[in-house]
């Protein structure tokens, strides 16, 4: 499973890339394939306030819905109208043309590096 | 204890991905679904159905038996022929939906789904007591392994010598691959045409790899229990526990004509199913299309303003047309194509409009 050792990860199977104060959003490969084919995305709006822990979107594939938890507290400053137009590229490239939103957070949760996030995989 | 297909490892080594069916692990897809989808719909798919029940019923009296025990006429059925049949309860409700091959004079094979096997096997014992006939249940030595889509022709007849052209849609014949006996049938679930193998379950590897090898010049894939649900829901098949249950009979399940009342045996469910056919049903079966990508799930209300006035049983994104589809029970007065309704979509009401199914025919 591809987990890229720069990123940091949510118990969600959320990953975040940090940026000057501003966070790129997206799921992982993981998430991705536990998903299948992603066929629908619900982001939040630009200029919307998210609240750590709450959803503020969803994901469908052809058999589920997942809810899209916020990682952090802040402002939403951009999102991805690729992956809305093209949900497939959450699973065909989710660390890259697949990321979700970019939040500015005022401060970070505790997130988990890359080995920690590979054990909790281990174990679902 | 999940049950395991003899195909199991054939699955492993190809990466399957395993779902919970009924009782039996099973693959829910290889890599993407939507890939494996469109393959069926364009090329052509091989899906491991192991899970299903095989019943075999033998004796001068066996088609009596069938007609009493099944809704429908099998005795009228000619060998070589296969028909889509109900077992119903007294009360009318479907107890499973099945397909029953003839093979013989005096022999059939009902085939059941997986989570009624053992439903069908008892009520088919029970029911054919009496009659001069032998109902033995094949499943565990059975395996089924099923050809679909448009290239499937080419595919089932490099292996076999069997006469494909002769071969209608809903016939059998026997033949054989790698010199071991199958059952060829000219029956599936996705709408397009196609092949389902009876075979031995211990060659079940070796045929599966056979079909493998020849289908791999005619782009087949090995497809999932995923996209089969989204190619059934196209084509408007029902899938028993969304569109049919106990609660219901054939009639709202808009497929009243399979229950033969001209027969000459008495059938179980024959009273019930008569009431309801005069009474006319309640609830029936209607197609959904919506527009946008977000679909209708099972589960989900049909309103008709702000009343709710259904529910879905089946719903997705169609792969093959790009819009949601669904299949719901509305009241017959809201089920002629063209009706508008809408559909509480987690919160958010969606419309929806009533079509006639299929979705999707080749």
């Amino acid at each position: 499973m591809n987990i890229p050792q720069e990123l940091r990860y949510t118990a969600e199977h959320e990953w975040l890339r940090e940026e000057d104060g501003v966070s790129t959003v997206g799921i992982t490969a993981f998430a991705a394939e536990s998903l299948g084919d992603v066929v629908y995305v619900q982001l939040p709006e630009v200029g919307s306030t998210l609240t750590a822990g709450s959803p503020c979107g969803e994901i469908e594939s052809t058999k589920s819905v997942s809810e899209l938890f916020a990682p952090a507290t802040g402002e939403v400053v951009e999102i991805n109208g690729g992956v809305v137009d093209e949900p497939e590229l959450i699973n065909s490239d989710p660390y890259g043309k697949g990321w979700l939103f970019r939040v500015r957070a005022a401060e970070l949760p505790e997130l988990l590096d890359a080995d920690r996030y590979r054990e909790l995989t281990e174990e679902a | 204890m999940t049950k395991k297909s003899p195909l199991h490892e054939v699955h492993t080594g190809l990466g399957a991905l395993f779902t919970d069916f009924a009782g039996w692990s099973m693959p829910v897809r290889y890599a993407s679904e939507l890939a494996e989808h469109k393959a069926v719909r364009e090329a052509a798919g091989l899906f491991d159905l192991s899970h299903m029940a095989e019943i075999e019923l033998t004796g001068p009296e066996a088609a009596r038996a069938l007609d009493h025990a099944l809704v429908g006429k099998l005795s009228a059925v000619s060998v070589g022929r296969a028909r889509y049949s109900m077992l119903c309860a007294e009360s009318g409700g479907v107890l499973d939906d099945l397909v029953v091959y003839r093979l013989a004079e005096e022999k059939y094979l009902v085939v059941a789904n997986a989570g009624n096997a053992a439903v069908v096997a008892e009520a088919l014992r029970e029911r054919a007591s009496g009659y001069d006939t032998e109902v033995t249940d094949r499943s565990a030595e059975v395996a089924l392994i099923a050809v679909q889509g448009p290239n499937s022709p080419a595919i089932v007849g490099a292996v076999c010598d069997a006469d494909l052209t002769a071969l209608k849609y809903y016939a059998s014949v026997p033949t054989t691959v790698a010199g071991h006996e199958v059952l060829l049938a000219r029956t599936g679930y996705t709408g397009e045409d196609g092949f389902e193998l009876y075979v031995d379950a211990a060659v079940a590897p070796e045929i599966w790899g056979v079909l493998a090898e020849a289908g791999q010049p005619h782009g087949l894939v090995p497809a999932g229990l995923a996209c089969r649900d989204t190619l059934r829901l196209e084509a408007g098949m029902p899938l028993y526990g969304n569109e049919l249950s106990t609660e219901l009979t054939p009639f709202e399940a808009g497929l009243g004509r399979v229950v033969k009342f001209d027969k000459e045996e008495d059938f179980v469910g024959k009273a019930a199913l008569a009431r309801r056919r005069d009474a006319g049903a309640e609830q029936v079966l209607v197609g959904l299309t919506g527009t946008g990508r977000r679909a209708p799930r099972h589960g989900y209300s049909v309103l008709d303003g702000e009343t709710v006035v259904g529910e879905i049983t089946s719903g997705a994104l169609s792969p093959t047309l790009g819009y949601p589809i669904a299949m719901a029970y509305v009241p017959p007065a809201l089920s002629d194509p063209g009706a508008k309704l809408s559909v509480d979509i987690r919160g958010r009401v969606e419309p929806v409009e009533v079509v006639a199914l299929p979705f999707y025919q080749r």
